[in-house]
């Protein structure tokens, strides 16, 4: 390859000489071409590749030809190129295609005349001519140049390109491609295109065999004996193909041992003494090896071996025997996984296999395993054999080492009780008998829910109030409505008067406060009453501006005389709330818009109003009277006060700890307190004991709107908005070390719901352990 | 006096962080970890993690500050150093190309020693005992590891003998307790010094190439390092203590010169031990027969009859039964079957056990002996069969051992569709749904009767079917009789005295009334006397109903109303217990309604099954009854 490079590039590098030759002289042009010849001639030699060259050579001439006719030097080298591939210069140039095409009908021509002169004057220089006559041609060269015959040209190589042996991409960037022997510039040939080149390869059936020289940037098409010689050197034979593998060996030196020998020298005596020194050495080493210093190597493999691998003794003398040692800080051993159930079985009962929902939901949880039920999908086989591996099982005692070295560890107790163990211990409801257990009566008659409920200190009868703007009164025992008072507005609260001397109910309805004769019961009593309201005793003291504002007296009008109202005490604001003192004489309402006169407190045998504080502390809900002492209990809304009424001053302010009261209910000793909130909770207070709650209770699940202590037995209740009535036992000892009992007892859910209110109101019967409610679903019920 | 600063004192300095520790021990995060492992050395949850951390509230891994100074003083830090230095200088040998350094430095690889470490994780041979759980696992699984980048050939093969010494020793005490095939692999328990040790064997094969995120073989390794040392020195104690040589030979009775045995001794030997089928090498000379046992047993009667003890002397009869369980059975295992879950089983309940001599070494008489009992088979048939001996399935063994007493074999045999496995481990108290096979198990009566009486009304379902079949038949031939007498009564009959009889009921009528005429006014004393009786007689009190619902209904909310008095401070706990108890409910409720839904379905399909059988049968005598008609 490198041999016809070379070669080409000295047909090159002659042409320059050539053109100038051209120009001038015939003769000169004659000599130069035998220096052609002789440059040519050697590859000839070395590879037989007399063919490419002779057309080379023959291209040559044509090209000068045809150079000479249109273009200048710089022009030349590719020309010749290009017209030395003869067949495909066609497809590689656009412009000259068409000039190359008429040129090869005119290089023919040239040939046919060159051949001519060759046959005359040079029959060296032949090219295809080469073929017709090898044999002359030969014996041509030889007789004309024989001095070159045995000449070697590697060292002689014409290089064309002056620029050595560098990396050719050094040049990429410039124009040219090195220098010539006359240190001018060698031009690169034209870039086509991969267009072009697609082309090329498409049309030229030459292209495999087409080879860039690096150096001149030309292509070089190989001959049949480079492509030849490739394929030799690919298959890994022998490059020249001359060459004869098998030979006939000649022995040039005889392997047979002579039985004379051919000199007569006697070995040397050391040939056949053992070494003295060697002989020291030896038992030395045996010494060595007597004595253990030195072992053999298979001594030194046995120990080796015995080395390897861990020894084992008995480490611990018993089993229990503890050594003092340093040890880690207060060890805690790691806790044992846990053992498998049935379900891991291979064989498991069908119960703990997976159903679809089961399998849907446990690969639903892929992204959290912790939360499956199982950490694995049990499966069941029919038999032992067709048990696999498990598939996660190093991923397991990887994850159990990994819990063993990066798992924080603490002692903490487990605490392993029961839930039951957690309530507390109470008497059964059923030692704790007599309590209403079951409803048996409904009071319909009402059309909107039901405000309040009232019952007669005799227990016989029954008051009620509602949002239908009417007060009934019913008659206990027989469900019957004995009278139905109508009023101008909603009934916000009913009360019956505590004193069994008296008959009179207290009805808040509006801003009004109306003191009705209910005409029920005993006939004497009503007339008494009657008489007792029937005109207003001398006003000797002057009320002061502030509560003239506030409140005004005055007997009924002749028709809401006639329905049995009495008195009309009325306010300035709505009234929420109106309850009695337990003489009878007293009663306070509450105005929850009436700002520091929201809390009023009539006298009835005066007639005559009080306003209590002169500042108002809150948002006040609720007002009850203590039945023995001349104390009174403000509801705020987070807070309850406890005034002394004859100290006129503060007792105690009870923390509730809750957003809003609702109501609030006194045992009848007086001790404790039981506050009902919105926020679903109950309230004990024990008044001796602290100002803070004793018991909450949570025992309804919605708001608890009111509360209520039986007056004998040691019972109360409770009405929430969930329409749940609570009975529950309160008893309080009379031994102050003793703390109140409280006890649930029993739940009564009968009342319906209605916008979201259940029981709005409950109230004990006076006597019998009966509780009454009253709800938003219009009626009222009793439980017995 | 200078006033404190914060996390100066208290929490702050009882935990270190891990960071801090590598700086204190200038280890790299590497060999701390090895360190770690090594050494038992584990992370602190602090009470109170806020104060700890010294005021930073993100989870940090803590450790104990004195463990950390703890491990300052160990002496494998310094190998761990040496390490670092070796991988320096052999490299540097290495690109030198000095090898001849090399080789020398080579042979003075720095090697950890750790005798020193199980004696100080594991003070008394108890502890180690009780952390034998996790070592057995790893090293069960290890010893079936091919050769890895991390795992060299060597530690495998370690934890194979190992393991193998092991399962020795548990053949020759005998202290097997239960055992449980599980999807996952074969779990054994044994009790070993009055420590239960649990451990499980994978099925084979267990290893898989793992991706690095997955398992990080290098950290087992670790583990595996130190656990084969310290299950050396516990087997090497236990082996000891039966007065079994270690490590284990065989006597000379066994180890019979022949060609083979004499080829290459070692690896003879080995196969013989992997086999577990022999008796081991004794150092005493003396077979003493569980004499140490019936002391025991003497020593529990001597102490009276308080009920935990009856129940220690109960297990103690139950364990010395175990022991004999198999004792003179001779089993033989087929090719199929996982041989050495087997063996062990087998060998430390005393039975006999071999197998083909092509699987394995070791195998002591082949299939075609006679005196063999147990051949355990799994497959769905067997070509030939040998009267003599029953063909179970294995789980036969296991559950036998389970249940400690031979169990028929029928349900067992080769081609049956097995009862199912149960786990021995599962706590009575832990799940509160019982399995039938377990109730079964626990009383055995209980489930007889059950399955007699459903057979019974089977039965009985199946006579009435057989009757209503019968019925029909009968009825097609007594219709053709019928038609044949009509038939025949055209022919020849004329009609005879068929009218006879109708006059006679009126006349009856007429004569009751008559008497009932008389009766009346008797009746009207006797109603009066009768009236005035019942007056003074006692009724019959009706009996009140209680309607079981409704009282369930109030004691609930009974219930509810006092759960509701919790205290507040211990509400959320009472919560969650309920929650848990709830979902302990629901669990135990879906399984019995699986089983029953699952119990339903497979005897309307055996019904079904059962009647179309008939139905074909019918339509077959149907037929054949026309066909000779």
């Amino acid at each position: 390859m490198t041999k016809k490079l070379a070669l080409k590039r000295k047909g090159k590098e002659s042409e320059p000489i050539n053109k100038v030759v051209a120009s001038s002289e015939a003769s000169e042009n004659e000599e130069e071409e035998e220096d052609l010849l002789q440059a040519v001639k050697d590859p000839g030699e070395d590879s037989t590749d007399d063919e490419g060259i002779d057309q080379e050579y023959h291209s040559d001439s044509s090209e000068e030809l045809q150079f000479e006719s249109d273009e200048e030097g710089n022009y030349l080298g590719r020309k010749q190129s290009s017209s030395a591939e003869e067949d495909e210069e066609s497809s590689d140039e656009d412009d000259d295609g068409e000039e190359e095409s008429s040129d090869e009908e005119e290089v023919e021509d040239e040939e046919k005349d060159s051949k001519l002169k060759q046959s005359d004057d040079k029959p060296s220089s032949s090219g295809a001519a080469s073929k017709k006559a090898p044999t002359t041609e030969l014996s041509k060269r030889d007789t004309s140049k024989p001095e070159y015959q045995d000449s070697d040209t590697s060292d002689e190589e014409d290089i064309r390109n002056t620029v050595g042996n560098i990396p050719m991409h050094w040049y990429d960037e410039y124009k040219h491609i090195g220098y010539d022997w006359d240190a001018k510039k060698i031009i690169k040939p034209p870039q086509g295109d991969q267009i072009d080149e697609f082309l090329r390869k498409i049309e030229d059936p030459d292209f495999w065999r087409t080879v860039k020289d690096p150096l001149t940037g030309q292509d070089v098409r190989l001959t049949d004996e480079d492509i030849a010689l490739i394929k030799r050197i690919v298959s890994g034979r022998i490059p020249n193909k001359d060459h004869e593998e098998y030979e006939p060996w000649i022995e040039w030196f005889t392997s047979e041992v002579e039985k004379m020998p051919i000199k007569n020298v006697p070995d040397h005596k050391r040939s056949f003494l053992p070494s003295v020194s060697e002989k020291k050495r030896v038992s030395r080493m045996v010494h060595a090896l007597k004595m253990g210093w030195m072992k053999t190597t298979e001594e030194v493999e046995r120990e080796k071996q015995a080395k390897r691998g861990p020894k084992f003794y008995m480490l611990w003398e018993t089993d229990t025997s503890r050594e003092h040692m340093r040890r880690i800080h207060d060890p805690v051993s790691a806790p044992k996984r846990d053992l498998p159930g049935h379900a891991e079985s291979y064989n498991p009962p069908p119960e703990y296999l997976f159903d679809a929902k089961e399998t849907k939901e446990w690969l639903k949880l892929k992204d959290e395993p912790h939360k499956r039920k199982l950490h694995f999908m049990p499966q069941k086989f029919k038999s032992l054999r067709e048990v696999p591996a498990y598939s996660r099982y190093l991923r397991e005692r990887f994850l159990r080492c990994l819990d063993l070295y990066l798992c924080p560890r603490a002692k903490r107790v487990k605490l392993n009780i029961d839930a039951e163990y957690l309530i507390p211990k109470l008497p059964s409801p059923r030692d704790l008998q007599p309590f209403p257990t079951v409803e048996s009566m409904v009071y319909r008659g009402h059309t909107d829910l039901v405000r309040s409920v009232s019952v007669e200190p005799k227990g016989e009868y029954l008051v009620s109030g509602s949002d239908d703007k009417t007060v009934k009164i019913w008659e206990i025992a027989t469900g019957r409505c004995i009278r139905t008072i109508e009023t101008d507005e909603v009934v916000r609260c009913v009360a019956w008067c505590p004193n069994p001397k008296l008959s009179i109910i207290a009805v808040a309805t509006g801003n009004r406060l109306l003191l009705v004769n209910p005409k029920v019961g005993d006939k004497v009593l009503v007339k008494k009453t009657d008489d007792l309201l029937a005109e207003a005793p001398s006003q000797d003291v002057i009320e002061s501006e502030r509560i003239k504002t506030a409140v005004q007296w005055s007997n009924a009008e002749a028709d809401e005389q006639e329905k049995g109202v009495r008195v009309v005490i009325t306010h300035f604001k709505p009234i929420r709330q109106v309850t009695w003192h337990g003489r009878g004489d007293y009663l306070a309402t509450v105005m929850p818009e009436g700002a520091n006169r929201s809390a009023l407190i009539h006298q009835l045998s005066k007639r005559r109003s009080q306003i209590p504080f002169s500042k108002s502390k809150g948002l006040i809900q609720f007002v009850l009277f203590h039945p023995v002492k001349p104390c009174f209990f403000v509801a705020t809304q987070h807070n309850i006060r406890i005034y002394d009424l004859v100290k006129q001053e503060l007792v105690k302010k009870l923390l509730t700890n809750s957003k809003w009261i609702s109501g609030m209910s006194i045992h009848p000793k007086g001790d404790n307190l039981l506050v009902s909130t919105y926020d679903k909770k109950m309230l004990w207070f024990d008044l001796d004991l602290s100002t803070k709650p004793y018991q909450t209770m949570r025992l309804h699940r919605n708001a608890v709107r009111s509360v209520a202590f039986h007056l004998r037995y040691p019972l109360f209740a409770s009405g929430s908005d969930d329409q749940a009535v609570i009975v529950s036992h309160g008893m309080v000892y009379n031994d102050l070390l003793q703390n109140p009992l409280i006890v649930p007892l029993k739940k009564l859910q009968t009342h319906e719901k209605r916008d979201e209110f259940g029981v709005l109101d409950v109230n004990w019967h006076p006597v019998q352990p009966w509780v009454f409610s009253t709800g938003a679903d219009s009626t009222i019920r009793l439980y017995t | 006096m200078r006033r404190p600063k914060k996390y100066e004192s208290g929490e702050a300095t009882q935990y270190i962080s891990r960071r801090a520790a590598l700086r204190k021990l200038q280890l790299s995060l590497n060999d701390f970890r090895r360190l770690c492992i090594l050494k038992g050395v584990y992370p602190r949850e602090p009470k109170h993690r806020r104060r700890a951390q010294k005021g930073s509230s993100e989870i940090k891994v803590l450790y104990h500050t004195k463990d950390i100074r703890f491990l300052l003083h160990e002496s494998i830090v310094w190998t761990l150093r040496d390490y670092k230095i070796f991988a320096k200088k052999s490299n540097r040998d290495r690109a030198i190309k000095d090898f001849r350094n090399l080789k020398r430095r080579l042979a003075l690889f720095p090697e950890i020693k750790l005798d020193h470490i199980v004696k100080e994780r594991y003070p008394t041979f108890i502890d180690a005992l009780k952390d034998l759980d996790d070592c057995l696992t790893l090293l069960f699984l290890f010893s079936t590891f091919p050769s890895l980048h991390l795992i060299p050939r060597e530690q495998s093969n370690l934890c194979r003998r190992l393991t193998i010494e092991f399962l020795h020793y548990v053949i020759a005490s005998k202290s097997l307790r239960k055992v449980f095939i599980s999807i996952k692999g074969y779990y054994f328990q044994a009790e070993i010094k009055g420590q239960k040790v649990t451990w499980i064997v994978p099925h084979y094969y267990p290893f898989k190439p793992q991706s690095r995120q997955e398992v990080d073989f290098k950290v087992m390794s670790i583990f595996v390092e130190f656990y084969t040392i310290m299950l050396g020195f516990t087997n090497f104690r236990l082996f000891h203590g039966l007065n079994l040589a270690y490590p284990p030979q065989f006597p000379s009775s066994v180890l019979q010169d022949s060609e083979e045995s004499l080829k290459d001794e070692a690896s003879f030997v080995s196969d013989r031990i992997a086999a577990l089928n022999f008796e081991l090498l004794r150092t005493d000379k003396v077979q003493e027969d569980e004499e140490e046992l019936d002391i025991d047993m003497e020593l529990l009667e001597q102490d009276g009859d308080s009920k935990r003890i009856i129940k220690m002397k109960q297990e103690a009869q139950e364990v010395s039964r175990l022991r004999t369980l198999f004792k003179g059975l001779k089993f033989f295992i087929n090719r199929e079957v996982p041989r050495e879950p087997l063996v062990i089983l087998i060998r430390s309940f005393g039975g006999k056990v071999s197998w083909d001599s092509s699987i394995f070494a070791g195998s002591t008489y082949d299939e075609g002996d006679e005196t063999i009992t147990h051949q355990i088979v799994d497959r769905p048939s067997i070509t030939t069969q040998y009267i003599s001996r029953d063909y179970i399935q294995p789980q036969w063994v296991f559950d036998c051992v389970n249940q400690r007493q031979l169990l028929p074999t029928n349900k067992y045999f080769i081609g049956e569709t097995l009862p199912p496995h149960l786990s021995p481990f599962v706590d009575s108290k832990r799940d509160s749904y019982i399995p039938p096979e377990e109730k079964a198990l626990l009383d055995p009566s209980l489930i007889e009767t059950h399955a007699q009486s459903d057979e019974d009304s089977e039965d009985e379902a199946e006579k009435e079917e057989e009757e209503t079949v019968d019925q029909e038949l009968l009825d097609a031939q007594l219709q053709l009789a019928y038609q044949q007498e009509t038939a025949e009564y055209k022919k020849y009959g004329g009609p005879d005295g068929v009218n006879e009889d109708e006059e006679d009921p009126e006349d009856d009528d007429e004569d009751d009334d008559e008497e009932e005429a008389e009766e009346e006014e008797l009746d009207e004393k006797s109603k009066r006397l009768q009236e005035e009786k019942q007056k003074m007689s006692v009724q019959s009190g009706k009996v009140h109903k209680v309607n079981k619902r409704q009282v369930h209904k109030a004691e609930v909310d009974e219930h509810r109303l006092q759960a509701r008095m919790v205290k507040p401070r211990h509400r959320n706990l009472f919560r969650k217990l309920i929650r848990e108890k709830q979902t302990k409910e629901k669990e135990e409720w879906l399984l019995r309604k699986k089983r029953r839904t699952i119990e339903a379905s497979e005897k309307e399909a055996r019904k079904t099954a059962k009647r179309e059988a008939r139905k074909e049968a019918a339509a077959a005598a149907a037929k054949a009854s026309k066909l000779g008609k």
